[in-house]
């Protein structure tokens, strides 16, 4: 092994690759929670299918993506290795623990709490990102002579189910609760630990932890809220995939 | 006062061991918490039965020799070592339970005694400065600013007991190695010697089979001697510092 990869394979190594990914797809959370907010638009979903082309299209975008891809991965693998590891260090459990006297919940139990996550991802890639790129029910639209992907038809005919809604909340809180301890211990892995920015940090991460997971809902919620009151019809959309379907077969 | 006492006892490093009950009646509230434990051995031999092994020394806080998984914590209810921990803490019918530190790199050697020369190794790989001792160089030679000197003193008051290791739910030395490490960062005597000892006091960690660090602050909450997180947060930057621009390939 080169001095490199054998650096990042110790155990502060590897907590550096968790830190970095982690702070990365810190970052990919708030440009994906602010281009989310076209949805609260009652438009017929024209901003946000505009907003998605151009995520999708744009080179700079597209490669920012393959990094994030990459990212997620690498910290999932490493999350694995580090969990096994960590777990292996205490073969012989305690018969009675305390744990709960000097450390948080949420800081004990990452790796729960980041399958969870993952498992939402699975879930959301399959729904929005998989339809978008391979599936053959994908409606489209024009605006201004110009054709355009209408991913706003998949996601007012998911949201519009109340247990695809649930499965957000929930995984949502789960996320929240990841970065309640995650945005802090990130700054302190990469050894930025200070008396004048710690404090601060550990204030910016709770509250990250709270408002983005809430940001994230408005749009689930809000989307069940209009179909349940009619401001939006999901027959509509449901009835504009099963067209492309047919169309696609 | 009386008290029920649930107590791990094991052969040896090869035998399973197993946790076996113990009533300790007419128990001073000012005794501390390894006498109470001698009360009981004396007990015990009495019956002709094999006394428990536990470890201690100083009992006066100091030499780090004491351990004690007591009731879910390491050294008891309060941040203090074991030997200054007295019965007083304890209510009367109490039942309490003391296990071993429990990590793959501190392997039981009878009932509550375990093996910590795992921290010994660490502390040869580069715990130390290479010069050789001659006279007391005058006081006024080297100026160090008075917060540095308090800084260093502060991470050298860690008397390796190893409470850190048995805290973490991975079972990491990080607070005890970045302990070491900090210490002669700090001071111009053990400067020279720094990234060689960081990259090596880490390795040998790793080599002992101790978890990583996933920033609970378990173990600094229940440190005795109060060894801040700012430690693993120094070592860090000084590993990745050395790792980064050091000689050693
Ligand atoms: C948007 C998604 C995610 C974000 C923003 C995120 C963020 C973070 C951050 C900032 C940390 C702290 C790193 C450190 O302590 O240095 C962390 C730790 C961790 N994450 Fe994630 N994470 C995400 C998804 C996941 C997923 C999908 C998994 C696993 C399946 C996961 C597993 C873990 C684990 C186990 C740790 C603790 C590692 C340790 O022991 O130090 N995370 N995450
Ligand atoms: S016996 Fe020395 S510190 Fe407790």
């Amino acid at each position: 092994m080169s001095w490199f990869t054998e650096s990042l394979s110790s155990s502060l190594g590897r907590k550096l690759i968790m830190s970095l990914t982690g702070i990365f797809l810190i970052t990919f959370l708030v440009v994906h929670v602010a281009g989310n907010l076209q949805l609260l638009k009652l438009d017929g979903g024209e901003s946000f299918n505009i907003y998605t082309k151009f995520m999708t299209t744009n080179p700079i975008i597209k490669t920012v993506s393959y990094l994030l891809y990459a990212g997620i991965l690498a910290h999932v693998i490493y999350s694995i290795i580090l969990t096994r590891v960590n777990r292996s260090a205490r073969p012989v459990k305690y018969a009675y623990e305390k744990a709960s006297t000097n450390s948080t919940w949420a800081s004990r139990n990452m790796g729960l709490l980041g399958a969870v996550v993952l498992f939402f991802l699975v879930v959301h890639m399959r729904s929005f990102w998989f339809e978008m790129k391979f599936g053959d029910g994908v409606p489209m639209v024009e605006y201004d002579g110009e054709d355009y992907k209408n991913l706003y038809a998949l996601v007012v005919t998911a949201f519009s189910q109340w247990w695809y809604v649930l499965i957000y909340l929930v995984s949502l809180a789960f996320l929240g609760f990841h970065l309640s301890h995650g945005f802090a211990s990130a700054f302190q892995t990469l050894g930025l630990n200070h008396k004048k920015y710690t404090p601060f940090i550990e204030k910016l991460g709770l509250a990250f932890a709270i408002i983005v997971p809430i940001l994230f809902a408005t749009q689930p919620i809000a989307i069940f809220f209009w179909t349940q009151t009619g401001a939006l019809d999901p027959s509509v959309y449901e009835e504009m995939i099963k067209t492309a379907q047919l169309a696609g077969q | 006062m009386n008290l029920t006492l649930k107590i791990w006892r094991q052969k040896n490093a090869d035998a399973s061991g197993k946790m076996q009950t113990y009533n300790v009646t007419d128990i001073s509230p000012e005794m501390s918490f390894l006498e109470m434990l001698d009360v009981l051995n004396e007990d015990l031999l009495k019956k002709g039965e094999d006394p428990i092994a536990f470890d201690h020394d100083c009992r006066e806080g100091i030499c780090g020799m004491c351990s004690l998984f007591i009731n879910g914590k390491p050294h008891g209810p309060s941040q203090t070592t074991t030997c200054q921990l007295h019965m007083r803490s304890f209510k009367d019918g109490d039942t309490v339970y003391i296990e071993p530190w429990r990590a793959k790199a501190f392997p039981v050697v009878k009932d509550l005694t375990v093996d910590r020369s795992s921290f010994d190794r660490i502390i040869q790989a580069g715990g130390y400065i290479s010069v050789n001792t001659g006279n007391a160089p005058d006081a006024n030679e080297m100026p160090i600013p008075k917060d540095v000197v308090d800084e260093a003193m502060s991470s050298a008051t860690c008397i390796g007991c190893g409470a850190c290791v048995a805290a973490c739910k991975n079972a990491s030395a990080m607070l005890f190695v970045s302990a070491k490490v900090s210490q002669l960062a700090m001071l111009p005597q053990g400067k020279p010697e720094k990234q060689k000892r960081v990259e090596a006091m880490v390795a040998q960690m790793d080599e002992e089979g101790f978890g990583a660090c996933t920033n609970t602050g378990a173990c600094s909450a229940e440190c005795p001697k109060d060894i801040s997180l700012t430690n693993i947060a120094r070592m860090n930057r000084e590993y990745f510092g050395a790792k980064a621009s050091s000689e050693n390939v």
